[in-house]
Protein backbone atom coordinates (compact mmCIF):
# COMPACT_ATOMS: atom_id res chain seq x y z
CA UNK A 1 0.00 0.00 0.00
CA UNK A 2 0.91 3.53 -1.02
CA UNK A 3 0.37 6.56 0.99
CA UNK A 4 2.33 8.79 -1.92
CA UNK A 5 2.32 7.98 -5.38
CA UNK A 6 4.21 9.93 -7.89
CA UNK A 7 4.93 9.64 -11.60
CA UNK A 8 6.88 11.30 -14.27
CA UNK A 9 5.81 14.67 -12.57
CA UNK A 10 7.22 18.22 -13.70
CA UNK A 11 6.63 21.75 -13.37
CA UNK A 12 8.10 25.04 -14.92
CA UNK A 13 8.10 28.47 -14.04
CA UNK A 14 8.39 30.21 -17.16
CA UNK A 15 11.77 28.72 -18.09
CA UNK A 16 12.73 27.53 -15.14
CA UNK A 17 12.61 23.75 -14.91
CA UNK A 18 11.70 23.47 -10.83
CA UNK A 19 10.80 19.91 -10.72
CA UNK A 20 11.85 17.56 -14.18
CA UNK A 21 10.45 14.17 -14.30
CA UNK A 22 10.38 12.91 -10.93
CA UNK A 23 8.85 9.67 -10.06
CA UNK A 24 8.54 7.90 -6.38
CA UNK A 25 6.51 5.95 -3.93
CA UNK A 26 6.06 6.10 -0.07
CA UNK A 27 4.50 3.62 1.67
CA UNK A 28 2.06 3.49 4.43
CA UNK A 29 3.64 3.93 7.43
CA UNK A 30 6.59 5.55 6.03
CA UNK A 31 9.60 8.09 7.25
CA UNK A 32 10.76 9.43 4.07
CA UNK A 33 12.90 12.13 3.49
CA UNK A 34 13.48 14.73 0.05
CA UNK A 35 17.09 15.69 0.87
CA UNK A 36 18.58 18.23 -1.25
CA UNK A 37 20.29 21.82 -1.59
CA UNK A 38 18.72 25.20 -1.69
CA UNK A 39 16.98 25.26 -4.76
CA UNK A 40 16.40 21.58 -5.61
CA UNK A 41 12.95 21.41 -5.85
CA UNK A 42 11.44 20.04 -2.88
CA UNK A 43 8.98 22.94 -1.63
CA UNK A 44 7.43 22.89 -5.22
CA UNK A 45 7.02 19.23 -5.04
CA UNK A 46 5.60 19.31 -1.45
CA UNK A 47 3.23 22.28 -2.98
CA UNK A 48 1.89 19.86 -5.34
CA UNK A 49 1.31 16.93 -3.31
CA UNK A 50 -0.49 19.49 -1.41
CA UNK A 51 -2.43 20.73 -3.72
CA UNK A 52 -1.33 24.37 -3.54
CA UNK A 53 0.30 24.42 -7.11
CA UNK A 54 -0.75 22.52 -10.45
CA UNK A 55 1.90 20.56 -11.63
CA UNK A 56 3.14 21.08 -15.49
CA UNK A 57 2.60 17.43 -16.51
CA UNK A 58 2.67 14.26 -14.60
CA UNK A 59 0.51 12.19 -11.40
CA UNK A 60 0.29 12.24 -8.35
CA UNK A 61 -1.89 10.03 -5.93
CA UNK A 62 -2.10 11.10 -2.28
CA UNK A 63 -4.13 8.88 0.22
CA UNK A 64 -5.14 7.37 -3.06
CA UNK A 65 -6.72 10.10 -4.42
CA UNK A 66 -5.54 12.58 -7.00
CA UNK A 67 -4.77 15.94 -5.31
CA UNK A 68 -5.85 18.05 -8.76
CA UNK A 69 -9.39 16.17 -8.87
CA UNK A 70 -9.72 15.85 -5.77
CA UNK A 71 -8.37 18.30 -3.58
CA UNK A 72 -10.72 18.35 -1.10
CA UNK A 73 -10.36 14.60 0.13
CA UNK A 74 -7.04 15.30 -0.35
CA UNK A 75 -6.59 17.73 2.08
CA UNK A 76 -8.37 15.80 4.11
CA UNK A 77 -5.85 13.55 4.55
CA UNK A 78 -2.54 15.45 5.30
CA UNK A 79 -1.13 17.89 7.74
CA UNK A 80 1.58 19.95 6.71
CA UNK A 81 4.43 22.05 8.08
CA UNK A 82 5.32 24.64 5.91
CA UNK A 83 9.39 26.23 4.85
CA UNK A 84 7.76 29.91 5.70
CA UNK A 85 6.03 30.87 8.40
CA UNK A 86 2.16 30.43 7.82
CA UNK A 87 0.26 31.27 11.24
CA UNK A 88 -1.64 34.43 12.28
CA UNK A 89 0.39 36.46 14.24
CA UNK A 90 -2.31 38.41 15.44
CA UNK A 91 -3.92 35.92 16.94
CA UNK A 92 -3.00 33.95 20.47
CA UNK A 93 -1.32 30.14 20.17
CA UNK A 94 -4.48 28.90 21.58
CA UNK A 95 -6.34 30.70 18.68
CA UNK A 96 -4.30 29.47 15.80
CA UNK A 97 -4.94 25.98 17.51
CA UNK A 98 -8.56 26.16 17.49
CA UNK A 99 -9.08 27.78 14.55
CA UNK A 100 -7.36 24.81 13.14
CA UNK A 101 -9.24 22.46 14.62
CA UNK A 102 -12.82 24.16 13.44
CA UNK A 103 -11.51 23.86 9.92
CA UNK A 104 -10.65 20.77 9.82
CA UNK A 105 -13.72 19.72 11.87
CA UNK A 106 -12.48 18.24 14.89
CA UNK A 107 -15.43 18.00 17.43
CA UNK A 108 -14.95 20.03 20.22
CA UNK A 109 -14.35 17.61 23.24
CA UNK A 110 -11.16 15.89 21.39
CA UNK A 111 -10.36 19.52 20.21
CA UNK A 112 -10.16 20.79 23.84
CA UNK A 113 -7.72 17.90 24.95
CA UNK A 114 -6.02 17.43 21.94
CA UNK A 115 -4.61 20.96 21.62
CA UNK A 116 -4.19 21.20 25.36
CA UNK A 117 -2.04 17.65 24.77
CA UNK A 118 -0.04 19.43 22.12
CA UNK A 119 0.63 22.46 23.44
CA UNK A 120 1.79 20.83 26.81
CA UNK A 121 4.13 18.08 24.14
CA UNK A 122 5.59 21.52 22.13
CA UNK A 123 6.34 22.88 25.60
CA UNK A 124 3.82 25.94 25.06
CA UNK A 125 1.16 25.39 27.08
CA UNK A 126 2.01 28.44 29.45
CA UNK A 127 1.88 30.39 26.84
CA UNK A 128 -0.85 29.13 25.00
CA UNK A 129 -2.59 32.80 25.56
CA UNK A 130 -0.05 34.67 24.62
CA UNK A 131 0.18 36.39 20.68
CA UNK A 132 2.16 34.55 18.15
CA UNK A 133 3.64 37.93 17.21
CA UNK A 134 5.86 37.73 20.54
CA UNK A 135 7.15 34.27 20.11
CA UNK A 136 10.51 33.67 18.87
CA UNK A 137 11.12 31.60 15.58
CA UNK A 138 11.46 28.64 17.22
CA UNK A 139 8.18 28.57 19.46
CA UNK A 140 6.20 29.45 16.24
CA UNK A 141 7.88 26.44 14.30
CA UNK A 142 7.29 24.35 17.43
CA UNK A 143 3.26 25.80 17.52
CA UNK A 144 3.14 25.37 13.04
CA UNK A 145 4.37 21.65 13.93
CA UNK A 146 1.19 20.99 17.06
CA UNK A 147 -1.29 22.62 14.70
CA UNK A 148 -0.41 20.41 11.69
CA UNK A 149 -0.94 16.86 14.21
CA UNK A 150 -4.08 18.61 15.32
CA UNK A 151 -6.48 16.61 13.16
CA UNK A 152 -4.53 13.34 13.03
CA UNK A 153 -3.71 13.37 9.55
CA UNK A 154 -2.97 10.22 7.91
CA UNK A 155 0.27 12.00 6.15
CA UNK A 156 2.35 14.78 7.47
CA UNK A 157 4.83 16.34 5.10
CA UNK A 158 7.31 18.95 6.90
CA UNK A 159 9.15 20.91 4.56
CA UNK A 160 12.50 21.94 6.29
CA UNK A 161 10.78 21.55 9.97
CA UNK A 162 13.89 21.73 11.96
CA UNK A 163 14.73 25.41 10.22
CA UNK A 164 16.08 27.35 13.21
CA UNK A 165 15.63 24.98 16.08
CA UNK A 166 17.96 23.91 19.05
CA UNK A 167 19.24 20.38 19.00
CA UNK A 168 17.21 19.56 22.02
CA UNK A 169 13.90 20.52 20.35
CA UNK A 170 14.60 19.25 16.76
CA UNK A 171 15.20 15.81 18.99
CA UNK A 172 12.08 16.35 20.88
CA UNK A 173 10.28 16.33 17.73
CA UNK A 174 11.85 14.17 16.50
CA UNK A 175 11.03 10.41 18.86
CA UNK A 176 7.41 12.33 19.06
CA UNK A 177 6.85 11.69 15.65
CA UNK A 178 8.89 8.68 15.21
CA UNK A 179 6.27 7.46 18.06
CA UNK A 180 3.09 8.84 16.47
CA UNK A 181 4.74 6.85 13.20
CA UNK A 182 5.28 3.75 15.17
CA UNK A 183 1.67 3.66 17.59
CA UNK A 184 -0.71 5.48 14.56
CA UNK A 185 1.20 4.18 11.59
CA UNK A 186 1.19 8.01 9.94
CA UNK A 187 3.08 8.52 7.06
CA UNK A 188 5.81 11.06 7.30
CA UNK A 189 7.38 12.92 4.20
CA UNK A 190 9.65 15.59 5.42
CA UNK A 191 12.56 17.63 3.45
CA UNK A 192 15.85 18.18 4.62
CA UNK A 193 19.28 19.19 3.79
CA UNK A 194 20.86 18.25 7.12
CA UNK A 195 22.41 14.50 6.13
CA UNK A 196 22.58 13.57 9.42
CA UNK A 197 18.60 14.24 9.82
CA UNK A 198 17.56 12.00 6.81
CA UNK A 199 20.18 9.19 7.84
CA UNK A 200 18.81 9.12 11.52
CA UNK A 201 15.58 9.23 10.77
CA UNK A 202 14.56 8.73 7.48
CA UNK A 203 13.48 4.92 6.18
CA UNK A 204 14.04 5.72 2.65
CA UNK A 205 15.84 8.93 1.41
CA UNK A 206 15.68 10.36 -2.21
CA UNK A 207 18.36 12.87 -2.87
CA UNK A 208 16.99 15.76 -5.34
CA UNK A 209 18.99 17.91 -7.10
CA UNK A 210 17.96 20.92 -9.87
CA UNK A 211 14.81 19.27 -10.09
CA UNK A 212 15.50 15.54 -10.60
CA UNK A 213 15.69 12.84 -8.41
CA UNK A 214 20.01 11.65 -8.26
CA UNK A 215 19.43 8.67 -5.91
CA UNK A 216 16.65 6.61 -4.08
CA UNK A 217 17.24 4.15 -0.79
CA UNK A 218 18.18 3.75 2.49
CA UNK A 219 20.99 5.52 3.93
CA UNK A 220 23.21 2.61 3.33
CA UNK A 221 21.99 2.18 0.09
CA UNK A 222 23.13 5.30 -1.14
CA UNK A 223 26.35 4.98 0.86
CA UNK A 224 27.24 1.82 -1.46
CA UNK A 225 26.23 3.20 -4.37
CA UNK A 226 29.12 6.18 -3.76
CA UNK A 227 30.90 3.93 -2.38
CA UNK A 228 31.26 6.34 0.33
CA UNK A 229 31.38 5.57 3.92
CA UNK A 230 29.08 8.89 5.14
CA UNK A 231 25.52 9.72 3.89
CA UNK A 232 27.47 13.38 3.70
CA UNK A 233 30.16 12.09 1.50
CA UNK A 234 27.49 10.07 -0.93
CA UNK A 235 25.57 13.74 -0.95
CA UNK A 236 28.49 15.29 -1.74
CA UNK A 237 29.52 12.77 -4.25
CA UNK A 238 25.48 12.69 -6.34
CA UNK A 239 25.23 16.43 -5.93
CA UNK A 240 28.47 18.24 -6.21
CA UNK A 241 30.52 20.73 -4.00
CA UNK A 242 29.10 24.18 -5.85
CA UNK A 243 27.56 25.76 -2.72
CA UNK A 244 23.95 27.24 -3.57
CA UNK A 245 22.28 30.10 -3.53
CA UNK A 246 20.17 30.38 -0.03
CA UNK A 247 16.59 32.65 -0.91
CA UNK A 248 16.04 32.85 3.14
CA UNK A 249 16.42 36.49 2.86
CA UNK A 250 12.86 36.85 0.72
CA UNK A 251 10.49 36.72 3.68
CA UNK A 252 12.49 39.36 6.21
CA UNK A 253 12.21 41.69 3.17
CA UNK A 254 8.23 41.32 3.32
CA UNK A 255 8.53 42.13 6.88
CA UNK A 256 10.78 45.04 6.86
CA UNK A 257 8.41 46.29 4.05
CA UNK A 258 5.59 45.64 6.05
CA UNK A 259 6.83 47.55 9.56
CA UNK A 260 7.65 50.73 7.27
CA UNK A 261 4.20 51.29 5.73
CA UNK A 262 2.22 50.39 8.87
CA UNK A 263 4.58 53.18 10.57
CA UNK A 264 3.99 55.73 7.88
CA UNK A 265 0.04 54.80 8.11
CA UNK B 1 -20.64 27.08 7.96
CA UNK B 2 -18.43 26.87 10.70
CA UNK B 3 -15.65 27.84 8.11
CA UNK B 4 -17.90 30.89 7.63
CA UNK B 5 -18.24 31.58 10.91
CA UNK B 6 -14.27 31.32 11.80
CA UNK B 7 -13.25 33.62 9.24
CA UNK B 8 -15.56 35.85 10.31
CA UNK B 9 -14.77 35.57 13.84
CA UNK B 10 -10.95 36.15 12.63
CA UNK B 11 -11.99 39.16 11.05
CA UNK B 12 -13.53 40.74 14.23
CA UNK B 13 -10.85 39.67 16.58
CA UNK B 14 -7.95 41.13 14.67
CA UNK B 15 -9.54 44.46 14.06
CA UNK B 16 -10.68 44.89 17.39
CA UNK B 17 -7.30 44.04 18.79
CA UNK B 18 -5.47 46.17 16.42
CA UNK B 19 -6.54 49.46 18.29
CA UNK B 20 -4.23 51.76 15.91
CA UNK B 21 -5.70 50.74 12.77
CA UNK B 22 -9.38 51.52 14.63
CA UNK B 23 -8.22 54.47 15.57
CA UNK B 24 -6.33 55.57 12.50
CA UNK B 25 -9.60 54.58 10.54
CA UNK B 26 -11.76 56.59 12.69
CA UNK B 27 -9.45 59.78 13.04
CA UNK B 28 -9.24 60.13 9.41
CA UNK B 29 -13.23 60.99 8.63
CA UNK B 30 -13.03 62.82 12.29
CA UNK B 31 -10.93 64.85 10.64
CA UNK B 32 -12.73 65.67 7.64
CA UNK B 33 -15.81 65.98 9.44
CA UNK B 34 -14.51 68.79 11.34
CA UNK B 35 -11.83 70.60 9.08
CA UNK B 36 -14.53 70.64 5.99
CA UNK B 37 -17.73 70.96 8.51
CA UNK B 38 -16.12 74.24 10.51
CA UNK B 39 -14.39 75.32 7.09
CA UNK B 40 -16.93 75.17 4.26
CA UNK B 41 -20.44 75.84 6.71
CA UNK B 42 -20.15 79.85 7.32
CA UNK B 43 -19.70 79.75 3.48
CA UNK B 44 -22.31 77.33 2.43
CA UNK B 45 -24.55 78.82 4.57
CA UNK B 46 -24.22 82.05 3.60
CA UNK B 47 -25.38 80.76 0.05
CA UNK B 48 -28.34 80.10 1.67
CA UNK B 49 -28.34 76.17 1.21
CA UNK B 50 -28.56 75.23 4.55
CA UNK B 51 -26.79 73.40 7.27
CA UNK B 52 -23.60 72.07 5.81
CA UNK B 53 -23.26 68.99 8.52
CA UNK B 54 -26.22 67.90 7.11
CA UNK B 55 -25.19 67.63 3.91
CA UNK B 56 -22.00 66.56 4.43
CA UNK B 57 -22.40 63.51 7.50
CA UNK B 58 -23.36 61.18 4.90
CA UNK B 59 -21.13 61.26 2.81
CA UNK B 60 -18.04 61.04 5.71
CA UNK B 61 -20.08 57.89 6.74
CA UNK B 62 -20.32 56.39 3.14
CA UNK B 63 -16.48 57.40 3.21
CA UNK B 64 -15.53 55.88 6.55
CA UNK B 65 -17.28 52.54 5.45
CA UNK B 66 -16.02 51.93 2.05
CA UNK B 67 -12.44 52.76 3.16
CA UNK B 68 -12.49 50.22 6.25
CA UNK B 69 -14.13 47.83 3.83
CA UNK B 70 -11.58 48.12 1.22
CA UNK B 71 -8.92 48.00 3.31
CA UNK B 72 -9.87 45.02 5.47
CA UNK B 73 -10.70 43.54 2.37
CA UNK B 74 -7.47 44.11 1.51
CA UNK B 75 -5.96 41.98 4.39
CA UNK B 76 -5.40 38.78 2.15
CA UNK B 77 -2.65 40.40 0.77
CA UNK B 78 -0.98 40.48 4.19
CA UNK B 79 -2.27 36.64 4.71
CA UNK B 80 -0.58 35.78 1.70
CA UNK B 81 2.64 37.43 2.74
CA UNK B 82 2.81 36.14 6.19
CA UNK B 83 1.96 32.46 5.22
CA UNK B 84 -1.33 32.22 6.92
CA UNK B 85 -3.33 31.96 3.54
CA UNK B 86 -1.65 29.03 3.00
CA UNK B 87 -3.36 27.45 6.00
CA UNK B 88 -6.51 28.01 4.90
CA UNK B 89 -5.88 26.76 1.42
CA UNK B 90 -4.78 23.55 2.70
CA UNK B 91 -7.82 23.17 4.52
CA UNK B 92 -10.30 20.50 3.69
CA UNK B 93 -13.17 23.86 3.22
CA UNK B 94 -14.51 25.20 0.49
CA UNK B 95 -12.51 28.21 -1.23
CA UNK B 96 -15.91 29.81 -1.50
CA UNK B 97 -16.63 29.52 2.30
CA UNK B 98 -13.45 31.19 2.89
CA UNK B 99 -14.03 34.17 1.06
CA UNK B 100 -17.19 34.12 1.63
CA UNK B 101 -16.62 34.29 5.73
CA UNK B 102 -13.73 36.65 5.19
CA UNK B 103 -15.93 39.41 3.30
CA UNK B 104 -18.74 39.14 5.68
CA UNK B 105 -16.19 40.00 8.87
CA UNK B 106 -15.04 42.59 6.86
CA UNK B 107 -18.45 44.05 6.24
CA UNK B 108 -19.03 43.39 9.88
CA UNK B 109 -16.27 45.70 11.06
CA UNK B 110 -16.65 48.11 8.29
CA UNK B 111 -20.44 48.53 9.16
CA UNK B 112 -19.42 48.83 12.75
CA UNK B 113 -17.58 51.66 11.87
CA UNK B 114 -20.05 53.31 9.53
CA UNK B 115 -21.70 53.33 12.56
CA UNK B 116 -19.23 54.74 15.32
CA UNK B 117 -18.48 57.60 12.85
CA UNK B 118 -22.49 58.07 12.61
CA UNK B 119 -22.63 58.80 16.33
CA UNK B 120 -19.77 61.55 15.95
CA UNK B 121 -21.37 63.13 13.54
CA UNK B 122 -24.26 63.49 15.59
CA UNK B 123 -22.18 64.87 18.40
CA UNK B 124 -20.96 66.94 15.54
CA UNK B 125 -24.56 68.27 14.86
CA UNK B 126 -25.43 66.21 12.34
CA UNK B 127 -29.23 65.17 12.42
CA UNK B 128 -30.92 62.38 10.48
CA UNK B 129 -34.37 63.96 8.73
CA UNK B 130 -36.57 61.26 10.07
CA UNK B 131 -35.83 58.34 12.76
CA UNK B 132 -37.73 56.20 10.39
CA UNK B 133 -35.15 56.61 7.42
CA UNK B 134 -32.41 54.94 10.04
CA UNK B 135 -32.71 51.48 10.09
CA UNK B 136 -32.94 51.89 6.07
CA UNK B 137 -29.65 53.91 6.35
CA UNK B 138 -28.37 51.02 8.52
CA UNK B 139 -29.61 48.70 5.82
CA UNK B 140 -27.73 50.29 3.07
CA UNK B 141 -24.85 50.51 4.80
CA UNK B 142 -24.34 46.80 5.47
CA UNK B 143 -24.58 46.83 1.73
CA UNK B 144 -21.96 49.49 1.10
CA UNK B 145 -19.47 47.27 3.29
CA UNK B 146 -20.50 44.30 1.51
CA UNK B 147 -19.59 45.49 -1.98
CA UNK B 148 -16.46 47.14 -1.06
CA UNK B 149 -15.25 44.47 1.16
CA UNK B 150 -15.74 42.07 -1.65
CA UNK B 151 -13.96 44.33 -3.88
CA UNK B 152 -10.97 44.60 -1.82
CA UNK B 153 -10.99 40.76 -1.09
CA UNK B 154 -10.83 40.40 -4.99
CA UNK B 155 -8.22 43.01 -5.78
CA UNK B 156 -6.20 41.57 -3.43
CA UNK B 157 -6.53 38.49 -4.13
CA UNK B 158 -5.01 39.16 -7.74
CA UNK B 159 -1.57 41.17 -6.13
CA UNK B 160 0.99 39.45 -4.97
CA UNK B 161 2.77 42.86 -3.18
CA UNK B 162 2.63 46.08 -1.67
CA UNK B 163 3.49 47.98 -5.03
CA UNK B 164 0.14 47.00 -6.28
CA UNK B 165 -1.44 47.81 -2.96
CA UNK B 166 0.42 51.50 -3.08
CA UNK B 167 -1.25 51.90 -6.58
CA UNK B 168 -4.83 50.86 -5.78
CA UNK B 169 -5.10 53.14 -2.97
CA UNK B 170 -3.55 55.74 -5.31
CA UNK B 171 -5.75 55.31 -8.07
CA UNK B 172 -8.84 53.83 -6.89
CA UNK B 173 -9.64 54.51 -2.84
CA UNK B 174 -8.54 58.01 -3.08
CA UNK B 175 -10.33 59.04 -6.48
CA UNK B 176 -13.67 57.43 -4.78
CA UNK B 177 -13.50 59.75 -2.38
CA UNK B 178 -12.80 63.32 -4.08
CA UNK B 179 -15.55 63.34 -6.37
CA UNK B 180 -18.17 62.53 -3.41
CA UNK B 181 -20.38 65.45 -4.04
CA UNK B 182 -21.48 65.21 -0.51
CA UNK B 183 -18.54 66.56 0.97
CA UNK B 184 -17.85 69.31 -1.13
CA UNK B 185 -20.42 71.30 -1.48
CA UNK B 186 -19.01 73.22 -5.09
CA UNK B 187 -17.06 70.19 -6.67
CA UNK B 188 -13.70 72.01 -6.68
CA UNK B 189 -11.30 69.90 -8.74
CA UNK B 190 -12.50 69.71 -12.29
CA UNK B 191 -10.62 66.35 -13.34
CA UNK B 192 -13.04 64.38 -10.40
CA UNK B 193 -16.37 65.32 -13.34
CA UNK B 194 -15.29 62.48 -14.89
CA UNK B 195 -15.14 59.73 -12.41
CA UNK B 196 -17.99 61.33 -10.42
CA UNK B 197 -20.02 60.11 -13.40
CA UNK B 198 -18.50 56.30 -13.11
CA UNK B 199 -18.73 56.55 -9.11
CA UNK B 200 -22.60 57.70 -9.40
CA UNK B 201 -24.13 54.69 -7.49
CA UNK B 202 -21.84 54.90 -4.53
CA UNK B 203 -22.67 58.98 -4.20
CA UNK B 204 -26.27 58.13 -4.72
CA UNK B 205 -26.23 55.77 -1.97
CA UNK B 206 -24.47 57.81 0.17
CA UNK B 207 -26.60 60.79 -0.03
CA UNK B 208 -29.42 59.01 0.19
CA UNK B 209 -28.98 57.05 3.33
CA UNK B 210 -28.82 58.45 6.71
CA UNK B 211 -32.18 60.36 5.58
CA UNK B 212 -30.19 63.60 4.42
CA UNK B 213 -32.82 66.03 2.90
CA UNK B 214 -29.88 67.49 0.49
CA UNK B 215 -31.60 67.15 -3.18
CA UNK B 216 -30.74 69.66 -5.50
CA UNK B 217 -27.94 69.21 -7.73
CA UNK B 218 -26.28 72.08 -9.16
CA UNK B 219 -26.82 71.73 -13.61
CA UNK B 220 -23.68 71.79 -14.37
CA UNK B 221 -22.45 68.62 -12.44
CA UNK B 222 -25.37 66.70 -13.91
CA UNK B 223 -23.70 63.57 -15.61
N1 LIG C 1 6.56 30.65 -7.69
C1 LIG C 1 7.74 30.50 -8.31
N2 LIG C 1 8.03 31.22 -9.41
C2 LIG C 1 9.21 31.07 -10.04
N3 LIG C 1 10.17 30.23 -9.67
C3 LIG C 1 9.96 29.47 -8.58
C4 LIG C 1 8.73 29.57 -7.84
N4 LIG C 1 8.79 28.70 -6.79
C5 LIG C 1 10.00 28.11 -6.89
N5 LIG C 1 10.69 28.56 -7.95
C6 LIG C 1 12.04 28.11 -8.38
O1 LIG C 1 12.03 26.73 -8.46
C7 LIG C 1 13.24 26.17 -7.97
C8 LIG C 1 12.95 25.19 -6.86
O2 LIG C 1 12.48 25.87 -5.72
P1 LIG C 1 12.04 25.14 -4.38
O3 LIG C 1 11.13 24.03 -4.71
O4 LIG C 1 11.53 26.18 -3.44
O5 LIG C 1 13.43 24.57 -3.84
P2 LIG C 1 13.79 23.93 -2.42
O6 LIG C 1 12.57 23.88 -1.59
O7 LIG C 1 14.35 22.59 -2.73
O8 LIG C 1 14.83 24.82 -1.81
C9 LIG C 1 14.10 27.35 -7.57
O9 LIG C 1 14.98 27.64 -8.60
C10 LIG C 1 13.11 28.46 -7.37
O10 LIG C 1 13.69 29.70 -7.64
MG1 LIG D 1 12.18 24.69 0.15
Amino acid sequence: MNSIEVHNLSKTFGDIEAVKDVSFDVKKGEIFAFLGPNGAGKSTTIKMLTTLLHPTSGTMRVDEKDPILHPEEVRRSFGIVFQDPSLDDELTAYENMNFHGLLYDVPKEIRQTRIDELLRFVELYDRKNSFVKEFSGGMKRRLEIARGLLHHPKIIFLDEPTLGLDPQTRNHMWSYLQELNITEGVTVFFTTHYMEEAERVAGRIAIIDHGSIVALGTARDLMEKTGTKTLEDAFLGLTGKKIRDDEAGKNDNIRMARRVWTARK
Amino acid sequence: MKTIFVLWIRQLLRYGRSKSRMFGSLAQPVLFLVSLGFGFSTVFEKAGQGNYIEFLAPGIIAMSIIFTAIFTGMDVIWDRQFGFLKETLVAPVSRFSIMFGRTLGGATVATAQGAIVFLISLLAGFRPVSLALVPFAVVIMIMIAVLFTALGTMIASKLTDMHGFQLIINFLVMPLFFPFRSNFPFGGIAGCFIIYSWNKPAFVRSRRFAGSSYRNEPLWIRS
